[in-house]
């Protein structure tokens, strides 16, 4: 039977919809099988980025280094804040780089599937690729910002250690809470654009309850544990102890910050399985 | 493999297939706090016993009810139905898009849904970039994209135009761009919703060649469409929605002629009694609806000689603004004849309104047509403040006419208008060249 459209056997492929389906299941072999889509719409959220501007890729870097420009600025030079035996600006700027990828990855994942809401309600793909796409393509920029902070380290005559083997080690834990705070504020933008608005405030939130622009050790011994509850402390941290080489590794926050980081998103994959094949009828 | 295509095998199996959607506000107590209680909740709850099941709310309505239907492998079915009866919501459950609130369904074999054309589309991307975009998010793979490439160009015919932003396409290119990515899916199974009502007629004849190659191709289809035509040329079987339940099937000729003669007059003239409860808002509510001919009893049927009236009765209840009505009316294949609005610039009082406009006589083909109506605030084209679609669905009949001629077929086209034909002689023939005529 040489024909030459050839058609795959019946029963091939058999898929059984019902109203009742268990969120424990992930699916792996389906998200498996369109893994090419989750390059293509993570190659749309870069493209789509930085079309039609003059600085194009540029913006990756020049964000997080203008908010660490203005910290050594304000805080390092007129209020003299310490900084952990490195030079302010590096302080700052390494900081600012995890933290732009932080908080770009989580406002875009949160966004994400209501920015996406056409393809939703038209179109059936794994749900979560959506805000999958939006932190991978936040991880590009990280990627390309921390080529700048190679500069500043030769800059400041830091040499770094064999540590710094471990610095994506640390990336880690903020993709994965970005990832998992990311899944459950997406989904609950669906039924709820309140989320939106809260999004920018608790970055801003956020932000400040994050060792950015001052040390951990300026925080009350009493209060550390309960400071180190936020995920994005040990990843901080961890990636500045990677970078100096010496001192103290964080353990501590370091461990809570794994921990909350996959409680984050073992529920925010738990929460979004369940609800996301309801987001065609709210969006 | 071959005893399972020798027995059909089913590509589509559905039980009792349910979808009840909320309407109006949202019960109150959906609040944010109470759906992630609710969440952390929900793994315990298979615990406790279950209840009589959830009570019933007033402002449920089942878009799609105990739906049952076996598809067989290279089976074309087409859905028709008014607009609202479930064809759409049918399509997003057999399509995974949203859920079944009950029953089941499965499926044998990889499943293509059209809902929309171009779904996906980013206008700042180029048409090359979307193709593979869109296609991925179809579920084509990339080396499958890539080979088709040029085919999906061809076929678009915007080989041109490839590298440009999708922004910078007109509305016909970026439609054609769309389907043919979508008409070269590779898929055993195609979901089809009135995609084809959009785009230029010669495309359109060209995407319904393309939908008949693929079922003659052995794949299977379910093509929803409003175009009785397409659905007698292209379907093997048919079924006729009405309020999400299924009122005719079979052969696809029978059920469109019967959905034509039993569905559709019905809406001829329709009437909303009470104030409180007849649609609308608290601007302005529709009392009736009723297209009539202009001379003679209401009820007498429309021929393509008749002159008619369409008329609309409203309470307008929002005294100092004011509304303009827009009505747009469609024939049976979708397309949008004409679009009239009222353009009256005075303020009418509150009170119940007739406002009607007049059809004249030798210009509507013959078939059956579907009004729409739109109220719009401060003149036509502002804020649209009510909506209403399908409001009348009205048949207007062939009539003797001596604008026919001999001709005795269908009268193409979308309208069917008396135009004056003139001859006139400029000047005669010249002397020489009539001769020769008249020799000849």
């Amino acid at each position: 039977m040489p024909t030459a459209q050839s058609i795959q056997p019946a029963g091939q492929q058999k898929v059984t919809i019902r109203a009742t389906d268990t969120a424990w299941n992930l699916q792996w072999d389906e998200l498996w099988q369109h893994r090419e889509l989750l390059y293509f719409l993570t190659w749309r959220d870069i493209k789509v980025r930085y079309k039609q501007t003059v600085l194009g890729v540029t913006w990756a870097i020049l964000q997080p280094l203008a908010v660490a420009l203005a910290l050594a600025v304000f805080l390092g030079r007129m209020i003299r804040l310490p900084s952990d035996n490195l030079p302010y600006p590096v302080f700052a700027y390494s900081g600012m780089v995890l933290w732009q990828f932080f908080s770009q990855a989580l406002t875009g994942a949160s966004n994400s599937v209501v920015a996406n809401g056409q393809i939703i309600s038209k179109v059936y793909f794994p749900r979560l690729f959506v805000p999958l796409s939006a932190v991978l393509a936040s991880l590009i920029d990280f990627v390309i910002s921390l080529l700048v902070l190679a500069f500043f380290l030769v800059y400041f005559h830091i040499l770094p250690s064999a540590n710094v083997a471990f610095l994506p080690l640390f990336v880690l834990p903020a993709v994965l809470s970005s990832l998992g705070a990311g899944l459950w504020l997406s989904a609950l933008n669906v039924k709820f654009r309140d989320v939106h608005h809260i999004v920018n405030f608790l970055v801003q939130f956020w932000f400040l309850a994050t060792p950015i622009a001052y040390p951990t050790s300026v925080v009350p011994e009493r209060w550390r544990v309960l400071y180190e509850l936020n995920p994005m402390v040990g990843a901080v941290d961890g990636f500045r102890w990677a970078l100096r080489g010496a001192g103290t590794f964080p353990s501590q926050s370091v461990a809570l910050s794994v921990f909350i980081a996959v409680t984050l998103l073992i529920t925010g994959l738990y929460y979004f399985r369940r609800v996301e094949d309801t987001f065609a009828d709210f969006i | 493999m071959q005893t399972s295509s020798e027995s059909g095998g089913h590509a589509i199996c559905c039980e009792g297939i349910g979808k009840r959607y909320r309407i109006g506000p949202r019960s109150p107590n959906s609040s944010l706090r109470e759906t992630i209680s609710d969440t952390i909740r929900a793994p315990f709850r298979r615990l406790v016993a279950h209840g009589p099941g959830p009570a019933i709310d007033e402002r449920e309505f089942w878009a799609l009810r105990d739906l049952s239907l076996e598809l067989r492998r290279g089976e074309v079915l087409g859905v028709i139905g008014r607009n609202g009866s479930g064809k759409s919501t049918l399509l997003k459950i057999l399509s995974r898009i949203t859920k079944p609130t009950e029953g089941q369904a499965e499926i044998r074999g990889r499943v293509g849904s059209l809902l929309e054309v171009g779904a996906g589309f980013h206008p700042e991307l180029t048409g090359r970039e979307n193709i593979f975009l869109n296609g991925a998010i179809l579920g084509m793979a990339r080396l499958e994209i890539a080979r088709k490439f040029d085919e999906i160009v061809e076929f678009a015919e915007c080989s041109r135009f490839l590298d440009t932003p999708m922004k910078h396409y007109s509305s016909g290119m970026y439609l054609r761009l769309a389907f043919a990515v979508a008409a070269h899916l590779e898929v055993d199974i195609l979901l089809l919703d009135e995609v084809l009502a959009v785009g230029d007629a010669v495309f359109q004849k060209k995407c319904l060649g393309k939908i008949e190659e693929t079922a003659g191709n052995g794949r299977t289809i379910l093509f929803a469409s409003h175009d009785m035509l397409a659905v007698d040329n292209l379907c093997t079987r048919a079924i006729c929605l009405h309020e999400g339940r299924v009122v005719l099937e079979g052969a696809p000729a029978s059920v469109t002629s019967r959905y034509l003669e039993k569905w559709l007059p019905a809406f001829k003239d329709v009437v909303y009694d009470d104030i409180e409860t007849a649609p609308g808002n608290d601007m302005i509510r529709l009392h009736r609806a009723r297209v009539r001919p202009l001379h003679g009893l209401p009820a007498d049927e429309l021929t393509v000689r008749t002159p008619f009236l369409v008329e609309f009765e409203c309470w307008k209840l929002a005294a100092r603004t004011r509304l303009n009505l827009v009505a747009e009316v469609f024939n049976e294949h979708g397309v949008s004849v004409f679009v009239t609005a009222d353009k009256d610039e005075a303020t009418a009082p509150a009170g119940l309104l007739r406002i009607s406009f007049t059809v004249p006589a030798d210009l509507m083909n013959n078939g059956t047509y579907r009004i729409g109506l739109f109220v719009c605030l401060n003149g036509v084209g502002a804020d649209i403040v009510a909506e209403w679609e399908d409001l009348l669905t009205f048949e207007i009949r062939d009539a003797a006419s001596e604008l026919r001629g001999a001709y005795h077929g269908q009268w193409p086209g979308a309208v069917r208008p008396d135009l004056n034909w003139k001859t006139e002689l400029l000047e005669p023939l010249p002397a020489s060249v009539a001769m020769d005529q008249s020799l000849k």
